[in-house]
Protein backbone atom coordinates (compact mmCIF):
# COMPACT_ATOMS: atom_id res chain seq x y z
CA UNK A 1 0.00 0.00 0.00
CA UNK A 2 1.63 3.30 -0.40
CA UNK A 3 0.25 6.76 1.32
CA UNK A 4 0.17 9.41 -0.62
CA UNK A 5 -1.25 12.90 -0.82
CA UNK A 6 -4.73 13.68 -2.67
CA UNK A 7 -3.96 16.33 -5.81
CA UNK A 8 -3.85 19.88 -5.05
CA UNK A 9 -3.36 18.97 -0.93
CA UNK A 10 0.08 19.82 -0.29
CA UNK A 11 3.05 21.51 -1.87
CA UNK A 12 6.01 19.68 -2.02
CA UNK A 13 8.15 22.12 -2.79
CA UNK A 14 7.32 24.42 0.00
CA UNK A 15 7.20 21.37 2.39
CA UNK A 16 9.43 18.93 1.56
CA UNK A 17 9.84 17.38 4.96
CA UNK A 18 6.10 16.57 4.99
CA UNK A 19 6.14 15.46 1.00
CA UNK A 20 8.98 12.70 2.67
CA UNK A 21 6.39 11.40 5.17
CA UNK A 22 4.28 10.16 2.11
CA UNK A 23 5.30 7.06 -0.42
CA UNK A 24 4.40 9.51 -3.55
CA UNK A 25 4.36 12.60 -4.44
CA UNK A 26 0.72 14.26 -6.30
CA UNK A 27 0.84 17.34 -8.38
CA UNK A 28 -1.62 20.04 -8.55
CA UNK A 29 -3.57 19.37 -11.83
CA UNK A 30 -1.38 20.98 -14.72
CA UNK A 31 -3.04 22.03 -17.62
CA UNK A 32 -1.80 22.83 -21.24
CA UNK A 33 -1.59 26.62 -20.04
CA UNK A 34 -0.86 28.54 -16.68
CA UNK A 35 -4.21 29.16 -14.60
CA UNK A 36 -4.43 31.97 -11.46
CA UNK A 37 -7.28 30.21 -10.31
CA UNK A 38 -10.53 31.30 -9.04
CA UNK A 39 -11.21 34.95 -7.64
CA UNK A 40 -11.11 35.00 -3.56
CA UNK A 41 -12.68 33.74 -1.73
CA UNK A 42 -11.62 30.19 -2.47
CA UNK A 43 -12.46 28.03 0.67
CA UNK A 44 -15.26 27.79 3.73
CA UNK A 45 -15.81 25.53 5.95
CA UNK A 46 -18.68 23.70 6.30
CA UNK A 47 -20.07 21.38 9.51
CA UNK A 48 -18.73 18.09 8.21
CA UNK A 49 -15.82 19.13 5.79
CA UNK A 50 -14.92 22.12 3.96
CA UNK A 51 -15.20 23.53 0.41
CA UNK A 52 -12.47 24.47 -1.80
CA UNK A 53 -12.81 26.18 -5.28
CA UNK A 54 -9.41 26.74 -6.04
CA UNK A 55 -9.77 26.57 -9.37
CA UNK A 56 -6.60 24.00 -10.79
CA UNK A 57 -4.45 27.04 -10.40
CA UNK A 58 -1.21 25.74 -12.06
CA UNK A 59 2.20 27.23 -13.80
CA UNK A 60 0.76 25.28 -16.93
CA UNK A 61 2.69 22.69 -18.86
CA UNK A 62 5.79 23.77 -20.13
CA UNK A 63 6.73 26.28 -17.09
CA UNK A 64 5.79 23.14 -15.13
CA UNK A 65 7.96 20.67 -17.43
CA UNK A 66 11.08 23.35 -17.42
CA UNK A 67 10.78 24.70 -13.63
CA UNK A 68 8.69 22.48 -11.41
CA UNK A 69 9.23 19.00 -12.65
CA UNK A 70 13.27 19.27 -11.78
CA UNK A 71 12.85 21.01 -8.55
CA UNK A 72 10.06 18.19 -7.55
CA UNK A 73 12.96 15.40 -8.49
CA UNK A 74 15.19 16.25 -6.61
CA UNK A 75 13.05 15.32 -3.27
CA UNK A 76 13.90 12.13 -4.46
CA UNK A 77 10.18 10.38 -4.45
CA UNK A 78 8.60 9.18 -7.13
CA UNK A 79 6.02 11.52 -8.60
CA UNK A 80 2.86 11.36 -9.64
CA UNK A 81 1.85 13.87 -12.03
CA UNK A 82 -2.22 15.33 -12.48
CA UNK A 83 -3.28 16.16 -15.80
CA UNK A 84 -5.48 18.31 -16.18
CA UNK A 85 -7.49 19.61 -19.43
CA UNK A 86 -10.44 20.68 -21.79
CA UNK A 87 -10.56 18.51 -24.52
CA UNK A 88 -8.81 15.02 -24.81
CA UNK A 89 -5.59 16.50 -26.62
CA UNK A 90 -5.20 18.45 -23.87
CA UNK A 91 -4.58 15.98 -21.47
CA UNK A 92 -2.71 13.56 -24.18
CA UNK A 93 -0.41 16.50 -24.95
CA UNK A 94 0.99 16.94 -21.53
CA UNK A 95 1.10 12.81 -21.30
CA UNK A 96 3.53 12.68 -23.99
CA UNK A 97 5.50 15.58 -22.71
CA UNK A 98 5.84 13.46 -19.73
CA UNK A 99 8.05 10.86 -21.75
CA UNK A 100 11.59 10.35 -20.43
CA UNK A 101 10.99 11.99 -17.28
CA UNK A 102 12.18 9.16 -15.10
CA UNK A 103 10.68 10.53 -11.67
CA UNK A 104 7.00 10.44 -13.01
CA UNK A 105 5.83 7.55 -11.57
CA UNK A 106 2.54 7.85 -13.04
CA UNK A 107 -0.04 10.57 -14.48
CA UNK A 108 -3.53 11.10 -12.70
CA UNK A 109 -5.84 11.86 -14.92
CA UNK A 110 -8.05 14.64 -13.34
CA UNK A 111 -11.37 14.04 -15.11
CA UNK A 112 -13.36 15.57 -12.16
CA UNK A 113 -12.95 19.02 -11.17
CA UNK A 114 -16.16 20.17 -9.67
CA UNK A 115 -14.45 23.94 -9.95
CA UNK A 116 -13.76 24.19 -13.41
CA UNK A 117 -15.94 23.80 -16.99
CA UNK A 118 -15.55 20.43 -17.63
CA UNK A 119 -13.74 19.00 -20.92
CA UNK A 120 -16.07 18.23 -23.55
CA UNK A 121 -14.41 15.22 -24.44
CA UNK A 122 -16.06 11.76 -22.63
CA UNK A 123 -13.62 9.98 -19.76
CA UNK A 124 -12.73 7.08 -21.72
CA UNK A 125 -12.28 8.79 -24.77
CA UNK A 126 -9.47 11.10 -22.74
CA UNK A 127 -8.17 8.22 -20.90
CA UNK A 128 -7.77 6.27 -24.95
CA UNK A 129 -5.91 9.27 -26.23
CA UNK A 130 -3.68 9.40 -23.62
CA UNK A 131 -3.11 5.34 -23.49
CA UNK A 132 -2.29 5.78 -27.13
CA UNK A 133 0.83 8.11 -26.61
CA UNK A 134 2.42 7.27 -23.17
CA UNK A 135 2.92 3.89 -21.55
CA UNK A 136 3.25 5.62 -18.09
CA UNK A 137 0.88 3.72 -15.37
CA UNK A 138 -2.45 6.32 -16.13
CA UNK A 139 -4.86 6.19 -12.67
CA UNK A 140 -8.13 7.78 -13.85
CA UNK A 141 -9.61 10.46 -10.87
CA UNK A 142 -13.68 10.34 -11.44
CA UNK A 143 -16.38 11.80 -9.95
CA UNK A 144 -18.81 10.28 -7.53
CA UNK A 145 -21.05 12.42 -8.52
CA UNK A 146 -21.65 10.76 -11.92
CA UNK A 147 -25.06 8.78 -11.78
CA UNK A 148 -23.24 5.43 -12.78
CA UNK A 149 -19.61 5.74 -11.50
CA UNK A 150 -19.03 2.41 -11.74
CA UNK A 151 -20.00 2.56 -15.80
CA UNK A 152 -17.49 5.40 -16.01
CA UNK A 153 -15.19 3.28 -14.11
CA UNK A 154 -15.65 0.38 -16.98
CA UNK A 155 -14.98 2.78 -19.92
CA UNK A 156 -11.86 3.85 -18.68
CA UNK A 157 -10.64 0.65 -17.72
CA UNK A 158 -11.76 -0.53 -21.72
CA UNK A 159 -9.98 2.39 -22.94
CA UNK A 160 -6.77 1.81 -21.00
CA UNK A 161 -6.51 2.99 -17.57
CA UNK A 162 -4.23 1.18 -15.37
CA UNK A 163 -6.05 2.39 -12.16
CA UNK A 164 -8.70 4.89 -10.66
CA UNK A 165 -8.30 7.48 -8.11
CA UNK A 166 -11.57 7.49 -5.95
CA UNK A 167 -12.89 9.96 -4.99
CA UNK A 168 -12.38 13.97 -5.99
CA UNK A 169 -14.90 15.91 -3.95
CA UNK A 170 -18.01 16.78 -4.86
CA UNK A 171 -19.79 20.16 -5.46
CA UNK A 172 -21.76 22.00 -2.43
CA UNK A 173 -22.44 25.30 -1.36
CA UNK A 174 -22.33 27.41 1.51
CA UNK A 175 -24.11 30.90 2.47
CA UNK A 176 -22.97 33.50 4.84
CA UNK A 177 -25.14 34.04 7.60
CA UNK A 178 -24.64 37.39 7.54
CA UNK A 179 -25.87 37.91 4.04
CA UNK A 180 -27.83 34.90 3.11
CA UNK A 181 -25.21 34.85 -0.27
CA UNK A 182 -22.78 32.04 -1.01
CA UNK A 183 -19.43 32.27 0.82
CA UNK A 184 -17.41 31.68 -1.92
CA UNK A 185 -16.76 33.93 -4.92
CA UNK A 186 -17.96 31.20 -7.47
CA UNK A 187 -20.77 30.32 -5.74
CA UNK A 188 -19.93 26.43 -5.29
CA UNK A 189 -16.69 24.68 -4.30
CA UNK A 190 -15.77 20.97 -3.60
CA UNK A 191 -16.45 19.46 -0.45
CA UNK A 192 -13.97 17.38 1.76
CA UNK A 193 -13.25 15.95 4.53
CA UNK A 194 -14.98 13.86 6.75
CA UNK A 195 -18.55 14.34 5.30
CA UNK A 196 -17.08 12.41 2.23
CA UNK A 197 -15.81 9.30 3.43
CA UNK A 198 -19.24 7.35 3.18
CA UNK A 199 -19.53 8.48 -0.70
CA UNK A 200 -15.84 7.55 -1.02
CA UNK A 201 -16.66 4.32 0.90
CA UNK A 202 -19.45 3.50 -1.80
CA UNK A 203 -17.57 4.54 -4.77
CA UNK A 204 -14.54 2.32 -4.04
CA UNK A 205 -16.86 -0.04 -3.28
CA UNK A 206 -18.74 0.23 -6.78
CA UNK A 207 -15.59 0.25 -8.78
CA UNK A 208 -13.86 -2.33 -7.47
CA UNK A 209 -16.15 -4.70 -7.71
CA UNK A 210 -16.96 -3.49 -11.49
CA UNK A 211 -12.92 -3.66 -12.83
CA UNK A 212 -10.76 -4.78 -9.79
CA UNK A 213 -8.85 -2.27 -10.82
CA UNK A 214 -6.23 -1.22 -8.57
CA UNK A 215 -7.60 1.95 -6.52
CA UNK A 216 -5.73 5.03 -4.89
CA UNK A 217 -8.78 5.58 -1.81
CA UNK A 218 -9.44 9.02 -0.70
CA UNK A 219 -12.03 11.52 0.66
CA UNK A 220 -12.79 11.85 4.41
CA UNK A 221 -9.35 10.03 5.28
CA UNK A 222 -8.57 11.03 8.35
CA UNK A 223 -7.47 8.58 11.04
CA UNK A 224 -5.69 5.58 10.07
CA UNK A 225 -8.98 3.56 10.15
CA UNK A 226 -10.47 5.71 7.88
CA UNK A 227 -7.98 4.27 5.35
CA UNK A 228 -8.56 0.45 6.46
CA UNK A 229 -12.17 1.01 5.76
CA UNK A 230 -10.94 2.40 1.88
CA UNK A 231 -8.87 -0.87 1.56
CA UNK A 232 -11.55 -2.71 2.54
CA UNK A 233 -14.01 -1.30 0.24
CA UNK A 234 -11.37 -2.47 -2.70
CA UNK A 235 -7.97 0.65 -2.24
CA UNK A 236 -4.97 -0.63 -3.04
CA UNK A 237 -3.65 2.58 -2.25
CA UNK A 238 -4.60 5.78 0.26
CA UNK A 239 -3.91 9.58 -0.05
CA UNK A 240 -4.51 11.78 2.15
CA UNK A 241 -6.54 15.46 1.18
CA UNK A 242 -8.00 17.70 3.85
CA UNK A 243 -6.35 16.41 6.86
CA UNK A 244 -3.01 17.81 5.65
CA UNK A 245 -4.51 21.30 6.30
CA UNK A 246 -5.52 20.68 9.80
CA UNK A 247 -2.43 18.21 10.70
CA UNK A 248 0.30 18.61 8.82
CA UNK A 249 1.99 15.45 10.15
CA UNK A 250 -0.91 13.68 9.32
CA UNK A 251 0.68 10.85 7.20
CA UNK A 252 2.97 9.42 10.28
CA UNK A 253 0.00 9.42 12.37
CA UNK A 254 -2.24 7.99 10.04
CA UNK A 255 0.54 5.39 9.11
CA UNK A 256 0.68 4.22 13.06
CA UNK A 257 -2.91 3.69 13.29
CA UNK A 258 -3.53 2.16 10.60
CA UNK A 259 -0.65 -0.56 11.93
CA UNK A 260 -2.11 -0.28 15.26
CA UNK A 261 -5.95 -1.42 13.82
CA UNK A 262 -3.91 -4.02 11.90
CA UNK A 263 -2.41 -5.60 15.11
CA UNK A 264 -5.65 -5.25 16.68
CA UNK A 265 -7.27 -7.39 13.59
CA UNK A 266 -4.33 -9.80 13.77
CA UNK A 267 -2.94 -9.04 10.37
CA UNK A 268 0.36 -7.87 9.29
CA UNK A 269 -0.58 -5.72 5.98
CA UNK A 270 -2.80 -3.90 4.79
CA UNK A 271 -3.52 -5.95 1.33
CA UNK A 272 -4.12 -9.02 3.65
CA UNK A 273 -7.74 -6.87 4.02
CA UNK A 274 -7.86 -5.78 0.65
CA UNK A 275 -11.33 -5.89 -0.68
CA UNK A 276 -12.71 -7.86 2.33
CA UNK A 277 -15.29 -5.62 2.50
CA UNK A 278 -16.80 -7.41 -0.59
CA UNK A 279 -15.99 -11.38 0.55
CA UNK A 280 -18.47 -12.56 3.49
CA UNK A 281 -15.10 -15.49 3.98
CA UNK A 282 -12.79 -12.56 4.32
CA UNK A 283 -14.86 -10.76 7.09
CA UNK A 284 -15.95 -13.91 9.04
CA UNK A 285 -12.41 -14.44 9.63
CA UNK A 286 -11.40 -11.00 11.09
CA UNK A 287 -14.55 -11.13 13.18
CA UNK A 288 -13.23 -14.58 14.44
CA UNK A 289 -9.60 -13.02 15.02
CA UNK A 290 -11.62 -10.05 17.19
CA UNK A 291 -13.90 -12.46 19.27
CA UNK A 292 -17.00 -11.17 17.72
CA UNK B 1 11.47 26.46 12.54
CA UNK B 2 7.64 25.88 12.83
CA UNK B 3 6.73 23.12 14.75
CA UNK B 4 3.52 21.61 15.55
CA UNK B 5 2.86 21.10 19.15
CA UNK B 6 -0.37 20.27 21.93
CA UNK B 7 -0.26 23.13 24.28
CA UNK B 8 -1.74 24.12 27.60
CA UNK B 9 -4.40 27.13 28.20
CA UNK B 10 -2.79 28.98 31.02
CA UNK B 11 -5.45 31.54 30.85
CA UNK B 12 -8.14 32.99 28.79
CA UNK B 13 -8.87 37.00 29.43
CA UNK B 14 -11.41 39.14 28.92
CA UNK B 15 -10.12 41.92 26.98
CA UNK B 16 -13.02 44.10 25.97
CA UNK B 17 -14.94 42.45 23.53
CA UNK B 18 -11.70 39.86 22.54
CA UNK B 19 -10.47 37.28 24.16
CA UNK B 20 -6.54 37.39 25.21
CA UNK B 21 -5.94 33.48 24.78
CA UNK B 22 -2.48 32.40 26.61
CA UNK B 23 -1.03 29.38 26.44
CA UNK B 24 2.19 27.51 27.39
CA UNK B 25 5.17 28.00 24.99
CA UNK B 26 6.64 24.66 25.33
CA UNK B 27 9.12 23.84 22.61
CA UNK B 28 7.59 26.83 20.17
CA UNK B 29 9.51 29.54 18.51
CA UNK B 30 7.74 32.68 19.04
CA UNK B 31 9.26 34.08 15.34
CA UNK B 32 8.82 37.07 13.87
CA UNK B 33 6.06 39.92 15.06
CA UNK B 34 3.67 39.51 12.35
CA UNK B 35 3.95 36.02 11.50
CA UNK B 36 1.02 33.70 12.51
CA UNK B 37 0.40 30.50 14.35
CA UNK B 38 -2.78 27.85 12.99
CA UNK B 39 -4.39 27.11 16.43
CA UNK B 40 -7.04 23.59 16.34
CA UNK B 41 -10.34 25.30 17.09
CA UNK B 42 -11.87 22.66 19.06
CA UNK B 43 -14.66 20.80 17.46
CA UNK B 44 -14.14 22.46 14.02
CA UNK B 45 -12.35 20.38 11.08
CA UNK B 46 -9.63 23.45 10.50
CA UNK B 47 -7.45 25.64 12.43
CA UNK B 48 -7.45 29.08 12.71
CA UNK B 49 -4.78 31.51 11.54
CA UNK B 50 -3.53 34.14 14.59
CA UNK B 51 -0.98 36.06 14.86
CA UNK B 52 1.25 36.33 17.70
CA UNK B 53 -0.10 38.99 20.57
CA UNK B 54 2.56 38.98 22.77
CA UNK B 55 5.49 36.58 23.88
CA UNK B 56 6.09 36.75 27.51
CA UNK B 57 8.33 34.01 29.27
CA UNK B 58 7.55 30.46 28.60
CA UNK B 59 3.69 31.94 26.89
CA UNK B 60 2.59 32.65 23.84
CA UNK B 61 -0.50 34.85 24.01
CA UNK B 62 -3.32 35.51 21.06
CA UNK B 63 -6.14 38.01 20.70
CA UNK B 64 -9.16 36.73 19.76
CA UNK B 65 -12.14 38.28 18.13
CA UNK B 66 -15.30 35.80 18.48
CA UNK B 67 -16.74 36.26 15.26
CA UNK B 68 -17.48 32.63 14.06
CA UNK B 69 -17.76 29.32 15.44
CA UNK B 70 -14.06 28.50 15.48
CA UNK B 71 -12.74 31.85 17.05
CA UNK B 72 -15.85 31.04 19.85
CA UNK B 73 -14.57 27.75 20.41
CA UNK B 74 -10.96 29.36 21.01
CA UNK B 75 -12.30 32.20 23.40
CA UNK B 76 -14.52 29.45 24.76
CA UNK B 77 -11.30 26.97 26.23
CA UNK B 78 -10.33 27.17 29.70
CA UNK B 79 -7.22 27.08 31.71
CA UNK B 80 -5.65 23.06 31.27
CA UNK B 81 -7.50 22.31 28.17
CA UNK B 82 -4.82 21.90 25.61
CA UNK B 83 -4.93 22.48 21.95
CA UNK B 84 -2.47 21.94 18.94
CA UNK B 85 -0.96 24.88 17.59
CA UNK B 86 1.54 25.32 14.78
CA UNK B 87 3.67 27.95 14.24
CA UNK B 88 5.40 30.49 13.20
CA UNK B 89 4.07 30.69 9.77
CA UNK B 90 4.79 33.25 7.27
CA UNK B 91 6.82 36.39 6.72
CA UNK B 92 6.30 38.85 9.96
CA UNK B 93 7.08 42.60 9.86
CA UNK B 94 10.61 43.58 9.12
CA UNK B 95 12.34 45.44 12.48
CA UNK B 96 15.17 47.33 10.50
CA UNK B 97 13.10 50.60 10.34
CA UNK B 98 14.50 54.24 10.96
CA UNK B 99 11.44 56.08 12.60
CA UNK B 100 8.16 53.22 13.00
CA UNK B 101 5.16 54.06 13.71
CA UNK B 102 2.80 50.99 14.79
CA UNK B 103 -1.19 51.84 13.13
CA UNK B 104 -4.13 48.87 13.95
CA UNK B 105 -7.60 49.25 13.75
CA UNK B 106 -9.84 46.87 15.72
CA UNK B 107 -8.45 43.37 16.51
CA UNK B 108 -5.82 43.93 13.07
CA UNK B 109 -4.08 45.35 16.54
CA UNK B 110 -3.44 42.15 17.55
CA UNK B 111 0.56 42.07 16.17
CA UNK B 112 1.37 45.07 17.62
CA UNK B 113 2.21 44.87 21.19
CA UNK B 114 4.80 42.21 20.18
CA UNK B 115 5.96 44.44 17.55
CA UNK B 116 6.40 47.32 20.11
CA UNK B 117 8.31 45.06 22.50
CA UNK B 118 11.17 43.81 19.61
CA UNK B 119 10.46 47.71 18.52
CA UNK B 120 11.31 49.38 21.89
CA UNK B 121 7.88 50.96 22.28
CA UNK B 122 7.47 52.94 19.21
CA UNK B 123 4.83 55.68 18.60
CA UNK B 124 1.34 54.05 17.96
CA UNK B 125 -2.08 54.78 16.61
CA UNK B 126 -4.90 52.64 17.33
CA UNK B 127 -8.40 52.81 15.68
CA UNK B 128 -11.51 51.12 17.02
CA UNK B 129 -15.43 51.19 16.21
CA UNK B 130 -16.78 51.41 19.42
CA UNK B 131 -15.38 52.47 23.38
CA UNK B 132 -15.94 48.70 24.52
CA UNK B 133 -13.35 47.75 21.71
CA UNK B 134 -11.19 50.18 22.53
CA UNK B 135 -10.73 48.94 25.94
CA UNK B 136 -7.96 46.52 24.27
CA UNK B 137 -5.47 49.61 23.74
CA UNK B 138 -4.35 48.66 27.04
CA UNK B 139 -2.46 45.91 25.54
CA UNK B 140 -0.33 48.85 23.93
CA UNK B 141 0.59 50.92 27.09
CA UNK B 142 1.29 54.25 25.27
CA UNK B 143 -0.63 54.07 21.97
CA UNK B 144 -2.77 57.47 20.79
CA UNK B 145 -6.05 55.73 20.82
CA UNK B 146 -9.07 57.22 18.46
CA UNK B 147 -12.85 55.47 18.33
CA UNK B 148 -15.14 56.32 14.97
CA UNK B 149 -16.10 58.50 13.00
CA UNK B 150 -12.53 59.16 14.00
CA UNK B 151 -9.80 57.43 11.76
CA UNK B 152 -6.02 56.66 12.53
CA UNK B 153 -5.59 57.67 8.83
CA UNK B 154 -6.28 60.90 9.60
CA UNK B 155 -3.57 60.86 12.48
CA UNK B 156 -0.84 59.60 10.48
CA UNK B 157 2.35 62.44 10.26
CA UNK B 158 4.24 62.02 7.24
CA UNK B 159 8.31 61.03 8.06
CA UNK B 160 7.48 57.49 9.25
CA UNK B 161 7.96 54.03 8.44
CA UNK B 162 4.45 52.61 9.03
CA UNK B 163 3.50 49.27 10.26
CA UNK B 164 0.52 48.37 10.05
CA UNK B 165 -2.40 45.50 10.93
CA UNK B 166 -6.10 46.45 10.22
CA UNK B 167 -8.93 45.67 7.92
CA UNK B 168 -9.11 46.01 4.72
CA UNK B 169 -10.16 49.54 3.74
CA UNK B 170 -7.71 50.98 6.58
CA UNK B 171 -4.75 48.93 4.89
CA UNK B 172 -5.53 50.32 1.50
CA UNK B 173 -6.33 53.72 2.81
CA UNK B 174 -2.56 53.71 4.68
CA UNK B 175 -0.42 52.12 1.36
CA UNK B 176 -2.19 55.36 -0.52
CA UNK B 177 -0.78 57.62 2.47
CA UNK B 178 2.08 55.54 3.01
CA UNK B 179 4.18 54.05 0.34
CA UNK B 180 6.49 51.47 1.11
CA UNK B 181 4.53 50.77 3.91
CA UNK B 182 4.37 47.12 6.03
CA UNK B 183 0.99 46.22 5.59
CA UNK B 184 -0.23 42.96 7.56
CA UNK B 185 -3.41 41.24 5.49
CA UNK B 186 -5.62 38.25 6.19
CA UNK B 187 -7.61 36.06 3.98
CA UNK B 188 -9.41 32.50 4.75
CA UNK B 189 -6.41 29.81 5.16
CA UNK B 190 -7.04 26.15 5.42
CA UNK B 191 -3.56 25.26 6.10
CA UNK B 192 -1.18 27.85 6.77
CA UNK B 193 1.66 26.92 5.33
CA UNK B 194 0.96 26.42 1.54
CA UNK B 195 -0.90 23.12 1.21
CA UNK B 196 -4.29 24.60 0.26
CA UNK B 197 -4.27 27.69 -2.02
CA UNK B 198 -7.25 29.19 -0.09
CA UNK B 199 -5.17 32.34 0.78
CA UNK B 200 -4.95 33.79 -2.58
CA UNK B 201 -4.49 37.32 -2.23
CA UNK B 202 -3.51 39.56 -4.95
CA UNK B 203 0.44 40.45 -5.26
CA UNK B 204 1.86 42.56 -7.72
CA UNK B 205 -1.13 42.14 -9.72
CA UNK B 206 -1.68 38.19 -9.49
CA UNK B 207 -3.01 36.15 -6.95
CA UNK B 208 -0.50 34.41 -4.92
CA UNK B 209 -1.14 32.82 -1.24
CA UNK B 210 -1.02 34.77 1.42
CA UNK B 211 0.55 32.32 3.98
CA UNK B 212 3.64 31.72 1.91
CA UNK B 213 4.41 35.14 0.63
CA UNK B 214 2.60 37.48 3.25
CA UNK B 215 0.66 37.83 5.76
CA UNK B 216 3.17 41.11 5.72
CA UNK B 217 3.55 43.07 1.97
CA UNK B 218 5.29 46.20 1.43
CA UNK B 219 2.89 48.57 -0.09
CA UNK B 220 3.81 50.03 -3.94
CA UNK B 221 6.39 52.87 -3.05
Amino acid sequence: MLLLNASGCLDALVAPDLARQLDGFVTKTITPLSREGNAPPRIAETAHGMLNAIGLANPGRERFLRETLPRLAELDLPIWVSVGGFCADDYAETCAALQGRDEVAAAELNLSCPNVDEAADGAAEIVAACRAVTPLPLYAKLSAAHPDVAAVARAVAAAGADGLSLINTVRGMALDPRTLRPVLARGTGGLSGPGLKPIALATVHACYAATQLPIVGMGGVMTGTDALDLIACGARHVALGTVLFADPDAAVRVRDELERALEELGVAQPDELHASAHSSKKSLEIASKVGA
Amino acid sequence: MPRRERRNVLAVEQVGPYSLLRLDRGGLDPGAPGQFFMLEAPGRLLPRALSLCLAPTGELAFLVDPVGPGTRALCALGAGEAIHVFGPLGHGFRLDVARPLLVGGGIGMAPLPYLADSLRFPPALLGFRSDAHAEAAVLLPGAEVVVEPTLVTELIAPGHDVLACGPEPMLRAVAGLCPGAQLAWEAPMACGYGACYGCAFEIDGILKRLCVEGPVLRAAA
